[in-house]
């Protein structure tokens, strides 16, 4: 059984397409975890038919992937997909990443904007906060991947027994690579299409981010 | 020198009225009101007495009182510092955790109906 986990924070404007989306690609469980939003995510997620789990109080992206890791694994997911709320991604990538994830045994599919050249990344973007994020992830890491912020994966029942996601905000990504190398489940990088609506994280959100993995790193 | 001195007692003294308000609020136990109690009035008395420090001072081989007692609360604040961000760190992740599980149970509680 295939659960897509949409996490969603204000997203009530996209959330409604986005679940629309992978419903007409045939997906029956998609899971929204609504993170304390201030507008009508949650009502919206509901009437696009979605199974709605909804956090009390703010906790962030990784905290909420992790509420949706957890809900699925308990309804018995063979596979789990993250999916952005934001409508960034698109749900015909799906199938094709779990036919090749399927036929070649993989534990964890990661999508990359740079694989094939359907993403229409802002310069600033690809030319400077990408291949720096990548160079400190690559580090902090230890695995080399094109494409290092990047929400959408997949994972087998294998490697969702396996990573426990705990950094709650924005660190939760490079912490998931982390666990693959820690956890040796293997994985593979496929080429998926993001379309830009808006900008998402510059250089301050990159610094936070490297803040957030550090100081995360000194807590167990 | 005489206007510090009677500003930074007149603090102290303030934070012994909040120490024994506390108390008898009851936010503060008997050890920890005689323990707050003794750290004001001690700061009190060397604010006062700037050369009581001195002794002190003399033993750990530092030239002024007033120079230990910057050093010794530096440490003192850095220390304390250290395990404030350690506890909201651990606090940030029960809170989440928290969060989680009632996430969940609701979600169960709606399957049921």
């Amino acid at each position: 059984m295939l659960f897509v986990i949409v996490p969603a924070y204000n997203e009530s404007k996209n959330i409604g397409r986005v679940i629309s989306g992978l419903f007409s690609q045939g997906f029956k469980n998609i899971v929204v975890i609504d993170d304390a939003s201030a507008d009508n995510t949650y009502e919206e997620a509901k009437k696009a038919g979605a199974a709605v789990l909804k956090h009390e109080v703010n906790r962030g992206q990784g905290a909420a992937l992790q509420t949706g890791n957890e809900y699925a694994m308990a309804s018995g997911a063979s596979f789990v997909v993250h999916f952005d709320a934001d409508g960034q991604f698109n749900p015909a990538d799906i199938n094709k990443a779990l036919a090749v994830m399927q036929e070649k045994n993989i534990d964890v599919l990661l999508g990359s904007r740079f694989l094939d050249n359907r993403s229409q990344i802002p310069w600033t973007k690809k030319h400077l906060v990408l291949p720096m994020a990548r160079l400190i992830n690559n580090f902090l890491t230890g695995i080399e991947l094109t494409d290092v912020h990047n929400g959408f994966r997949i994972l087998s029942r294998r490697a969702l027994e396996n990573i426990n996601i705990s950094q709650d905000r924005m660190a939760h990504n490079s912490e998931i690579v982390r666990q693959i190398k820690q956890k040796n489940l293997s994985y593979l990088e496929y080429p998926v299409e993001v379309t830009y609506n808006e900008y998402g994280q510059g250089v301050g959100g990159g610094l936070k981010i490297i803040w957030e993995i550090l100081h995360g790193r000194l807590t167990r | 020198m005489i206007v510090t001195q009677i500003l930074l007692v007149v603090f102290f003294l303030f934070a012994l009225i909040k120490v024994i308000s506390r108390f008898r609020d009851g936010d503060l136990s008997k050890l920890g009101l005689i323990l707050w109690s003794l750290f004001w009035l001690a700061a009190a008395g060397v604010v006062l007495l700037p050369n009581s420090t001195a002794y002190l001072a003399k033993l750990a081989g530092i030239g002024r009182g007033a120079d230990l007692v910057v050093y010794v609360s530096l440490a003192a604040i850095f220390f304390i510092i250290f395990r404030l961000l350690i506890k909201i760190e651990l606090l940030n992740k029960d809170i989440t955790k928290l969060t989680r599980k009632i996430a969940l149970q609701d979600k169960n509680k709606n399957l049921d109906k």
